[in-house]
């Protein structure tokens, strides 16, 4: 069981990394890895919704939609779900928590439409992932995006000295960098089965 | 009607949803495998910004604008659940190829961003327009990078949309299989955009990426309103200074990736 989890832990992080092989999450990827701090409370953000977005999403597709064979609703519920969670997590931080809100509340609002969020809570449910499996697997992918949100960011801040092409500038020569470290990334590929096994 | 035309013609390259906005980068960069997936991503994505489009128009008087986000994101989802299930029954195919990526349809910056800027403010035939303009542009980008990393990646083009692929070259050219993983995504679509650029220079015209260029860019100063639409937004631009110059500041200091000039 144990072995099971880091497994899928890991293979999360470097393996089936979100942002550089699933290609989900590409545009805070893309628009707040500019700056080291904000990538690691964008980051930090996503984690945590990730992980508080399964927690609520698994129990209610399984206990409550699979049994009204309301699975056909899995979108409409999981993004609605998503939205209010969001919005929750935000008013009980601006009371409780204020230094932490001060610190990830303005990227809570970007996050209802992070496709890495709705990704993670669909594929959960899409491999057949049982609760702990499913919290292990967000958390896995939620640390996966801050490893290559702060790589790249660190890319990045290279790049903004480099003289492109004129037409490479800006963007388009951010997205080949992207691909060269995503390249990096593939090396991992088979790591996971050498190490667990599994 | 020339004015209808323009609209529609809009998102094909001056406004092209991928290129020049800038959003909806996740799918673009995922199922552009292979042609005939970017095809069928890019139609099902204009399937459902069309019809978005024309029922958020049809509600953009009824709906408070406080909640309209929810709304927004609640009639995207349902048209995504219809397409979903009439392509689980008749391409169940595509339904595999395209798999987490057909539900994802609904944050989909381009959809949410085009009810946002454009449905809640215009009429019923000239956002069903918009749609049909920005899905073409979508359909069209997502097709042609499905072409360039299906031919060199895999030697087919169209594989799966017939029996047979409409050609195979892997026999005489081997392969270069990189380009149909992940990095070759990121850099079919670097080179891609790079072209959409030069292509707009030879124009004459300046290039404009950023907060001018971003759908949300109209939401972004209100910070709360910008719950849902301003993904793209946060994404493509953050904090800085739109088309006419006039400066948008968002609560995420975030800086925004494209640069044009």
């Amino acid at each position: 069981m144990a072995v099971k989890l880091a497994a899928i832990f890991f293979s999360m992080i470097f393996v089936d990394n979100y942002v550089l092989s699933k290609f989900l999450g590409i545009c805070p990827f893309l628009g707040v890895s500019k700056k080291l701090n904000s990538a690691v409370g964008m980051s930090v953000a996503v984690t945590v919704v990730m992980v508080i977005a399964t927690a609520a999403t698994w129990p209610i597709y399984h206990y409550i939609l699979v049994p009204n064979e309301l699975e056909y609703m899995q979108t409409i519920v999981f993004i609605l779900i998503i939205a209010v969670l969001v919005q929750l997590l935000e008013t009980v931080l601006k009371k409780f928590l204020p230094p932490l809100y001060a610190a990830l509340g303005v990227y809570l609002p970007l996050i209802t439409t992070n496709c890495a969020i709705l990704g993670v809570t669909i594929l959960n449910i899409d491999n057949g992932y049982n609760f702990a499996e499913a919290l292990v697997c967000s958390a896995g992918a939620g640390i996966g995006f801050l490893l290559a949100m702060v790589l790249f960011s660190g890319v990045r801040s290279r790049i903004e000295e480099a003289k492109p092409p004129k037409c490479f500038e800006g963007l388009p020569i951010t997205l080949v960098a992207a691909s060269l470290v995503s390249l990096s990334f593939m090396g991992f590929g088979g790591i996971i089965e050498a190490i667990f096994g599994v | 009607m020339k004015e209808k035309l323009k609209i529609v013609t809009n998102g094909l390259l001056k406004e092209n949803p991928v290129l020049k906005l800038v959003l909806g980068t996740c799918p673009t960069l995922a199922v552009t495998t292979m042609a005939f997936n970017g095809l069928g991503m890019g139609l099902a994505a204009t399937f459902v910004l069309i019809c978005s489009n024309v029922v958020i128009s049809l509600l953009r008087k009824v709906v408070p604008s406080q909640v309209r986000i929810p709304c927004y994101i609640t009639v995207i989802a349902t048209f995504v659940t219809v397409v979903q299930m009439l392509m689980k029954a008749f391409l169940y195919d595509l339904y595999a190829a395209l798999g987490v990526f057909l539900p994802l349809i609904v944050v989909n910056c381009i959809i949410l961003g085009r009810a946002e800027m454009f449905a809640s403010k215009n009429g019923v035939v000239a956002s069903a327009l918009d749609g049909l303009g920005m899905g073409l542009g979508f359909t069209l980008t997502l097709t042609l990078m499905g072409t360039v990393r299906e031919i060199l990646g895999s030697g087919t083009w169209m594989a799966g949309l017939l029996e047979e692929p409409i050609f195979d070259l892997s026999g005489t050219i081997p392969p270069m299989g990189i380009l149909s993983k992940a990095p070759g995504g990121f850099f079919v679509f670097g080179c891609f955009m790079a072209a959409a650029i030069a292509l707009e220079k030879i124009d004459g015209k300046k290039v404009k990426l950023g907060c001018g260029g971003c759908p949300s860019a109209a939401c972004c100063p209100e910070a709360q309103a910008c719950a849902g639409g301003c993904e793209g937004c946060g994404a493509s631009a953050g904090g800085e200074k739109d088309a006419a110059g006039q400066v948008v500041e968002t609560e995420v200091k975030t800086d925004e990736p494209g640069k044009g000039e």
